[in-house]
């Protein structure tokens, strides 16, 4: 989305969307392929919509600033968009402290699908809402991206929404992805050792006896640069030379890639 | 701790804040029930759990039991002394047996005092420890119980030196250095990296086994509760609707809202297919809450008793306590395994 605030910056590397590098695109570019491209939906919904404005309005300023329809036909994609959402289209002239934070959340992903995008970037969508209402929003989800053809890139640290929605995994430690593949083999056989350990460190409501492991240590300051594998402090099987050099992300099996010197 | 804990109908209200105006034009002040009337027991060297939603008021309920607020009804015996009746010398002697251990680490710790410091207050407030070399030798133990060790290492630290497991740990150390028999410890894991949660849990458990402490642990999330408790109850908007034993509410669960809460946790299986039964809408506000059962206009097996009668704790076991009219009617729909 290259929405990292100043004084971050991209200092390397490319985001190939449909076949064109983003991160030469200017800012004037990019604002064309936010919210018609790619959307994103963010962790806080309580703070993400506008306190002055109705549920409604949010949408339909979104339909009319990005594409060229009159406001009748913006209303009437507005209350379909509603129906989609499980929200009652009584309530498009309400305004967001009126609404539940589980509601609210409905209409941040409305936001996000509002102008038919390809990719949605939902960021920890569910972690501000309760557990029956983070499952409510998980069927949506699934329903929408069913009918909405989306590929969803879903940010989050809840391994058991993993396992329930995705289809391909990347794990991340301390800015580096360390493995990426599908996701039951990546359950089944982790191949990087901070998998491994994440996989036994969450417990598992439907299994009766469990023993949980944890994780010594804490993640590395990305302050100071690290020499060898940034996971190297942490793991029960480091080696000499994973203190030394760090180990490349390749590919192990078809789709299946890991960054640790001990799986080559 | 000799015959536990026991909660008799307690009950905490909130007066609902009023603008100047409204309070010129009705009379009438409005409470939030946070605590509506709610009875339990805690057992010696048990890990209680307390499991609700937001604002289903198992916090209130945890503060109300180390006498942190003052209820608007209701018993709380910790070994059958009511702990609302005591005051001066008496309270402060029964201060020192229960502890609370907070969600927010960050703020629980004095951000100028070093570790060592915030751990040893608790023993010059209560004038415990004959001069400072034995405080600072109690503090040491307490560090080295949390596995915060070498101790001396820690005890000049301060909390930002520390990361977010090691300062919650800190914060068991300053709980457990008075002794205490009893510990409220509020959704201690909820803001700790994943990958560190197990070892708190495991410290509850190691603190109940080696020092006999108690515990109440406030959570909302229910795979937690299944790997450190002995006994649950569920709370939904100030009351309890089901209390029993470990397995007995994860095999065997009776009230529909319990159904509920288990079918809604992800599972990190992605083999396993969900089989969820969702209620309508989300919690409602606890100033006006249903008549009847409070569950009723969400639960997808509610009659018209439902929402005329209030249904009451009772025992279907020995081990197993629910508050519904229609109980295990939903239980078929869960798949335990």
């Amino acid at each position: 989305m290259k929405l990292v605030p100043p004084p971050g910056r991209i200092v390397g590397g490319k985001i190939i969307f449909e076949g064109k590098n983003l991160v030469e695109f200017s800012e004037d570019e990019m604002r064309r392929i936010r919210g018609k491209k790619i959307a994103m939906v963010f962790q806080d919904p309580m703070s993400s919509l506008n306190p002055l404005m109705k549920i409604g309005d949010h949408i339909i300023e979104l339909i009319l600033t990005h594409e060229n329809v009159g406001k009748e036909e913006a209303l009437e994609r507005t209350e379909k968009l509603l129906d989609e959402l499980g929200i009652s289209r009584e309530r498009i002239n309400d305004y967001p402290h009126q609404f539940s934070g589980g509601m609210r959340q409905r209409v941040m992903i409305g936001l996000a699908l509002a102008l038919n995008p390809d990719l949605v970037i939902a960021d920890e969508p569910t972690t501000a809402l309760d557990v029956i209402v983070e499952a409510q929003i998980l069927n949506l989800m699934k329903k929408l991206k069913k009918n909405y053809n989306l590929t969803l890139i879903l940010i989050t640290h809840n391994i058991g929404i993993v396992a329930e929605m995705a289809d391909k995994v990347g794990v991340m430690y301390a800015g580096k992805l360390v493995e990426f593949g599908e996701s039951l083999p990546l359950f089944e056989n982790p191949q990087h050792p901070y998998t491994e350990a994440l996989l036994d460190a969450v417990p598992n409501i439907r299994l009766s006896e469990q023993t949980l492991k944890w994780i010594p240590g804490s993640p590395p300051s990305l302050l100071e640069p690290i020499r060898g594998c940034r996971f190297a402090p942490r793991c029960k099987y480091a080696e000499k030379k994973c203190f030394e050099k760090e180990p490349e992300f390749i590919e192990i099996g078809k789709g299946r890639f890991v960054a640790c010197h001990l799986r080559k | 701790m000799k015959t536990g804990i026991k909660v008799e109908n307690l009950k905490k209200y909130f007066p609902v804040q009023k603008s100047f105006l409204e309070t010129l034009l009705s009379r009438k002040t409005e409470y939030v029930k946070a605590v509506d009337g709610i009875s339990f027991e805690i057992k010696p060297k048990e890990i209680f759990g307390l499991v609700g939603e937001s604002g289903s008021g198992k916090t209130t309920t945890g503060k109300l039991l180390i006498r942190l607020i003052e209820p608007t009804d209701g018993k709380v015996l910790f070994d059958d002394v009511n702990i609302f009746e005591l005051d001066g010398e008496e309270l402060r002697n029964f201060r020192r047996r229960m502890q609370i251990v907070f969600q927010d680490v960050a703020a629980s710790l004095n951000p100028r005092m070093s570790i060592g410091e915030s751990i040893k207050h608790p023993l010059e407030i209560h004038r415990i420890g004959e001069n400072e070399d034995e405080r600072k030798k109690m503090v040491f133990e307490a560090l080295e119980k949390v596995g915060l060790s070498p101790p001396e290492a820690f005890y000049y630290k301060y909390p930002h030196q520390l990361s977010g497991g090691q300062r919650q740990r800190a914060c068991f150390a300053r709980a457990i250095v008075l002794n205490p028999e009893f510990i409220v410890a509020d959704e201690p894991i909820a803001m700790i990296d994943v990958s560190l949660r197990a070892q708190i849990m495991d410290l509850m458990i190691k603190l109940k086994e080696q020092n006999n402490i108690t515990f109440l642990y406030i959570t909302h999330d229910l795979a937690t509760a299944k790997y450190i408790c002995n006994r649950i109850a569920i709370m939904y908007l100030g009351k309890i609707v089901e209390i029993g034993e470990r397995d007995e509410i994860y095999n065997n669960p009776q009230h529909p809202y319990t159904v509920a809460l288990l079918s809604s946790v992800p599972v990190p299986n992605p083999k396993y297919k969900p089989k969820r039964i969702i209620p309508k809408g989300e919690i409602p506000s606890p100033i006006n809450p249903p008549p009847g059962c409070r569950f009723h206009p969400r639960c997808p097996i509610a009659t018209k008793k439902c929402s005329l009668e209030e249904p009451k704790l009772e025992r279907i076991n020995s081990n197993h306590l629910v508050a519904c009219h229609h109980p295990g009617k939903t239980s078929p729909l869960y798949d335990s395994k």
